[in-house]
């Protein structure tokens, strides 16, 4: 286990934590802007109509891959999984739970001789979250896709663009009136780029870091 | 100064709130609710600026976005704006305008000479005449650019920020006049989301220039109604002073907002224009109509001017444009023109009708309030030049070409035209829609559509006020329907209490004089770039016989305002003098935008810092530190090299060179793609897509492999690990890794889909340290203790896992330098802490931190090859001298049956050779032509070109790569760089420069 004040999370050069510290009494902000750094993500292949593999993976997280296109099974508190394709899932689990999934789903999957893939990308990327009543504007002025509570709601996830950059989006919670809370899960080469993008359009609205 | 011409009541505009405004210079005052036009107006200035070609003085023509005359420079220095429409600029305190196309001033125009000489400009003028010699466009273009230019970009950077949106609705409304009003409320009835878009500051369209009545009420008080109920409304966007320029495929519509009243300086903390990008279900166009004036001769002079907007200038602004008007009409709703002027208390001398016994309602009206009616009677001359004095009025024959009797003088100085009313088809035609030509009043109305689009009102045809909101609500119902969406509650149209039965217009396109088309006084078509009736007439005779060639040969339209007013009368008198049809000779295209778009709208916020996107590695902050360069390989910022002090670009690489092949330098290689591979014919997949073969590679191991397109031509290059049974780790080129991948997964997908293989990307799980030199081994071993770094344990060409500094790591010993070399990966978020803890730990070495260029001296030094550097999809790895890595014995790979193409089995193809300068310090562009012989002066026979050249500090001497025909059987030969005049000698030798033998990497 590596000290932890070795890790640098993507977003760490931007002083991110006392910025939350300093803000935390802004009030009447149209959005707020967190990254949940540290996350383990762990990219998994495999055939979805193979009982086998379901049963694999059910046993590793306790979790059925969604087969259900741009769905996510599981509760933002806990461990979820996310469909990216036909034959790909994303695990999103919290920090410190990656080694113990990983290990359970390699000897699952690997040694239990299935044709399945399971690749740890916990340092590939960074999830910036957004959340308030205009967390969703301030996303259309840069991600085409339409996040209008009736087309896009908590467990619906999305490969698109914000702003440029690849992200695999995910709504996690929606309020009764217009405020939504989003994750976007960015590579960490694009992490510095997309956060300053998403405050620079924020501005208008009131941003404030959590 | 007074406002001479502002009437004593009426209008929208805010008597409270004066406005002082600037224009060419003098101080006017205006009120709040003004556009500039009404403003200038309202003060007595009708003179704005002086056409393109002749420098004929112009005035305001009209009250909206068709305005051909009144563009403005808005405001000086950054802040300035080109081309405005003094109609279209709401009035703001302080606000600067100028003429556009003067000098010195709109009133004395220096070039209004070219007037005199227009029979040396006819139509075509500019091809015919400067188009021999062909040397001479130099010197004609400075001098046409300068005599013709219009506003001026601002030379400064833009102050303002602009950005862009993205929107979905069901029911997107481009219009909010009576017809939009009207279906934006019944489709928000039916629960969809409805965006409604207007360009005018206020909703309401031609309502807001009329005196009708809706509902025993004035229609405006409908209209702000209507806009309560749709603000109420969670599910209805409204957007004003915002134009909808675009309408494209997959109903896909683009509006410009501006998101302040002040055009020029925009608001405090927000952008000052914003693009949306919408895309709808169902668009309704209730875009409305433009009036088109009658052609009559010299109906540019300043006062002639559109009949409905004097009205819009009575009527929105409270403004009387003239001291005495005229109206000159085909139509009834002209005379609603008169009526409404002599209500408000203004001057008007006569209505001039071209039919032969109008007797509509109106028309009755006109006769009881006491206005001179002539019919059957044309204008056949204007008086005054800088402003209308007068017109003649002469009788028109039965056919209506030529005008007989006596002529008659009416006193006035201003006249509106109006031969009736086009529909704005344009959004409709942008997306691909036909146009149908209605031969009963003369106009193209919108016809089939390949959208899901329905349109509504005058846009549809329909004029009547009543028709317009039946329209608008048909529409939006059809549309409800379509998409399963159901009306809550009872639709009707509200009751109107002013529409009037109105008789035909009378078609005339062209208005006779008492000589033919162009030998007295001009009628213009398109008054902007000064296109008349007879450039068109000339442009039939010289057989131009499509529409659209004649609009290039003319200019017809061409100019800013797309010749929204007089396209259609110009098409007309085109078809007449072709003997056709209008609908045989058809209109040009309409195409986006419907308006001008700022640039800076387009490129919203993707400016200066957000340009694109910049890939940062987890060493960024570290290397920002050092004071490094930086090279852009893609998105990827990579130090380029680390300057100490005020070294130069050659000082700082010969150090970092020197470093590495005598102690230990360490280079961020994170860059690098980075693809896992697994499943159970990961081996035989790389056998088939990499030239060597891959079946026996074991695990711990690493090999070099080149991948070639279907081609034979190199794609690409890297080092692939055997990493355990079934699974790999390739790695590509820094900036090919996308488009490595997603060749690997089309082979996948597309023609092996039997093959066992998944891949994902791995490139930014890992930060890569590369250490390399004669140091690197003992550097490293002081930060792991359970790998083996010794030579035998750990040789050239093999991986190993373990911990680096405490973090786990896997160790690869491969070397792109040619020194003993190790490439640590680790987990990316422990990067910057192991690399700031190697650079401390290194001190005592002297570790130098190396960047790209050091990186390319370095193996360039080796004869090493970077794809797209030494390639350029047209090598192969023959070409390259790279036999040794192509299999004979693999039944297949890809691109392996090209090589055996004659062309790329031939054996004088283009080398990769080794280039030494006679003269050792010379050091040749990269991309420099070499020959064998030289001549005096160019042409001469190239036999290749330098692909990669730098000064070797290690050898004293400078280095090239280059790619030569025959060249490896021109070793020993020289050959020659001609640049400029002076001539290189060079030397071909082989491509490896340093350590032939690779002692120093395996050592």
């Amino acid at each position: 286990m590596v000290d932890a004040y070795r890790l640098r999370s993507p977003l760490d050069h931007l002083g991110l934590t006392a910025r939350a510290q300093a803000e935390a009494e802004y009030s009447g902000t149209g959005v707020v802007l967190s990254e949940i750094a540290h996350l383990c993500l762990i990219n998994i292949r495999g055939d979805a109509s193979d009982p086998a593999f379901i049963a694999a993976v059910e046993k590793s997280i306790k979790l059925t891959p969604p087969t259900a296109p741009n769905t996510v099974a599981g509760k933002p508190s806990q461990s979820r999984i996310m469909w990216l394709g036909p034959d790909e899932w994303l695990v999103i689990t919290k920090p410190g739970r990656g080694e113990r999934a990983m290990a359970e789903l390699w000897k699952n999957l690997k040694d239990g001789k299935l044709h399945a893939a399971v690749t740890d990308s916990s340092e590939a990327r960074t999830c910036i979250r957004i959340e308030g009543p205009r967390a969703r504007e301030v996303l259309a002025k840069g991600c085409p896709i339409d996040l209008h509570p009736s087309a896009f709601g908590p467990g619906q996830s999305a490969q698109c663009i914000v702003a440029k950059c690849g992200v695999m989006l995910v709504q996690t919670a929606q309020a009764k009136d217009t405020a939504g809370t989003y994750e976007l899960y960015v590579l960490r080469s694009f992490a510095t780029y997309l956060w300053t993008w998403l405050e620079d359009a924020s501005q208008e609205f009131g941003v404030r870091v959590a | 100064m007074t406002q001479s011409h502002r009437l004593y009541d009426g209008g929208r505009v805010d008597r409270s709130q004066p406005i002082n405004f600037s224009f060419n210079g003098r101080r006017y005052t205006g009120y709040q609710g003004d556009t500039l036009a009404s403003a200038l107006l309202a003060n007595g200035v009708m003179l704005v600026g002086r056409s393109f070609k002749y420098h004929r003085p112009r005035g305001i023509f009209s009250a909206g976005t068709e305005e051909p005359n009144a563009l403005v420079q808005l405001e000086r220095g950054p802040r300035t704006i080109a081309n405005l429409l003094a109609t279209r600029v709401p009035l703001y305190e302080g606000l600067d305008a100028s003429s556009v196309n003067s000098w010195p001033s709109p009133n004395f125009d220096l070039m209004a000479i070219n007037g005199l000489f227009h029979r040396l400009l006819p139509a075509g003028f500019y091809y015919k005449t400067f188009m021999w010699p062909v040397s001479g466009w130099k010197i004609y273009e400075h001098f046409i650019r300068r005599a013709a230019g219009l506003g001026r970009s601002p030379e400064e950077p833009d102050q303002d920020t602009y950005d862009k949106i993205n929107a979905h609705a069901d029911v997107v409304v481009v219009g909010a006049g009576p017809a939009g009003l009207a279906a934006a409320r019944t489709a928000a009835l039916s629960g969809a989301r409805v965006i409604l878009v207007d360009e005018q500051v206020e909703l309401g369209g031609q309502l807001l220039s009329e005196r009708f009545i809706i509902e025993g009420k004035p229609a405006l008080e409908w209209v702000a109604e209507v806009e309560e109920e749709l603000l109420a409304n969670p599910n209805v966007t409204v957007l004003k002073h915002t134009t909808a320029f675009g309408y494209y495929d997959h109903n896909f519509i683009c509006f410009l907002q501006n998101r302040a009243d002040n055009v020029a300086f925009g608001a405090e903390g927000r952008t000052r224009q914003r693009v949306w990008r919408v895309r709808a279900k169902r668009v309704i166009l209730a875009t409305g109509a433009i009036e088109r004036p009658l052609i009559y001769v010299d109906n540019d002079r300043p006062g002639c001017m559109l009949a409905g907007a004097l009205r819009a200038y009575v009527n929105r602004y409270g403004v009387k444009p003239g001291t005495r008007h005229v109206i000159f009409t085909n139509n009834d709703d002209a005379y609603r023109t008169a009526l409404d002027l002599k209500a408000a208390g203004a001057d008007v001398a006569c209505v001039i009708d071209i039919r032969p016994d109008p007797k509509g309602e109106l028309v009755t009206r006109a006769h009881e309030a006491g206005i001179e009616v002539i019919e059957n009677s044309a204008i056949s001359g204007v008086l005054g030049s800088k402003r209308v004095k007068g017109v003649e009025v002469m009788a028109l024959n039965e056919p209506g070409d030529s005008v007989t009797g006596r002529s008659r003088i009416v006193q006035c100085d201003t006249i509106g035209s109006s031969g009736g009313w086009n529909p704005v088809v344009h959004l409709h035609s942008h997306a691909g829609g036909k146009n149908v030509w209605r031969d009963s009043d003369g106009i193209f109305v919108p016809g089939e559509t390949l959208q899901a689009e329905h349109t509504a009102g005058a846009n549809h045809g329909n004029f009547s006020l009543q028709a317009a909101l039946t329209d608008g609500i048909q529409a939006a119902q059809d549309a409800a329907k379509i998409l399963g969406l159901k009306i809550k509650g009872k639709i009707s149209a509200p009751a109107v209490g002013t529409d009037v039965i109105e008789e035909p217009w009378r078609l005339l396109w062209y208005i006779p004089t008492t000589a033919p088309t162009g030998q007295r006084g001009k009628h213009f078509l398109d008054p902007q770039n000064d296109v008349t009736a007879a450039d068109v007439q000339l442009a039939a005779r010289e057989g131009y016989r499509s529409v659209e060639h004649a609009k290039r040969y003319t200019t017809l339209g061409m100019a800013t305002d797309q010749g929204k007013t007089g396209n259609i009368p110009g098409h007309a008198i085109l078809a007449s003098a072709l003997g056709q049809t209008i609908p045989e000779t058809g209109t040009t295209t309409f195409r986006p935008p419907y308006s001008p778009v700022t640039m800076g709208a387009l490129a919203g916020r993707y400016v200066g810092e957000f340009f694109d996107p910049i890939r940062r590695t987890p060493m960024y902050e570290w290397h920002e530190q050092a004071g490094c360069l930086w090279e852009d390989v893609s998105q990827w910022k990579r130090p380029w090299y680390y300057p100490k002090d005020s070294e130069s670009m050659r000082d700082a690489v010969n150090r970092e060179c020197l470093a590495v092949r005598n102690n230990v330098g360490m280079l961020d290689a994170t860059t690098l793609g980075k693809i896992d591979i697994q499943g159970p014919d990961a081996a035989e997949f790389l056998n088939r897509v990499y030239t060597n073969a891959w079946l026996k590679l074991a695990p711990g191991r690493c090999r070099y492999g080149l991948m070639l397109h279907e081609d034979g031509m190199v794609f690409d290059d890297g080092v692939t690990s055997c990493l355990g049974e079934n699974h790999y780790l390739m790695t590509t080129t820094s900036g090919g890794a996308p488009n490595v991948l997603a060749w690997l997964e089309e082979w996948l997908q597309t023609e092996w889909p039997e093959l066992k293989v998944y891949l994902t990307s791995v490139t930014e799980q890992y930060a890569t340290l590369q250490l390399a030199g004669p140091n690197a081994r003992a550097l490293l071993s002081e930060f792991t203790s359970d790998i083996d770094l010794d030579n035998e344990a750990f040789p050239f060409m093999s991986w190993r896992d373990g911990t680096v500094g405490g973090i786990p790591a896997r160790v690869f010993r491969i070397s792109f330098t040619g020194e003993q070399s190790f490439e640590i990966n680790v987990p990316a978020s422990s990067g910057l802490s192991l690399w700031t803890d190697i650079m401390i730990a290194g001190e005592k070495y002297g570790i130098t931190p190396f960047g790209t260029e050091t990186m390319h001296v370095l193996r360039a030094e080796k004869g090493f090859i970077i794809v797209g550097q030494e390639t350029d999809g047209t090598i192969t790895p023959l070409d390259l001298g790279m036999n040794w890595i192509v299999s004979k014995a693999k039944p297949d790979f890809i691109g392996k049956r090209s090589l055996a193409r004659a062309d790329t089995a031939r054996p004088d193809r283009k080398h990769l050779v080794g280039l030494r300068t006679i003269d050792p310090e010379v050091v040749l562009p990269e991309g420099a032509q070499l020959v064998a012989e030289t001549r005096a002066k160019p042409p001469m026979d190239m036999i290749g070109h330098v692909t990669s050249s730098y000064y070797s500090a290690a050898l004293g001497h400078s280095i090239a790569l280059a790619l030569v025909k025959n060249g490896r059987n021109r070793k020993g030969d020289t050959i020659y760089v001609p640049i400029d005049g002076t001539t290189t000698a060079c030397e071909v030798v082989d491509p490896i420069f340093y350590d032939l033998e690779g002692e120093r990497l395996n050592g």
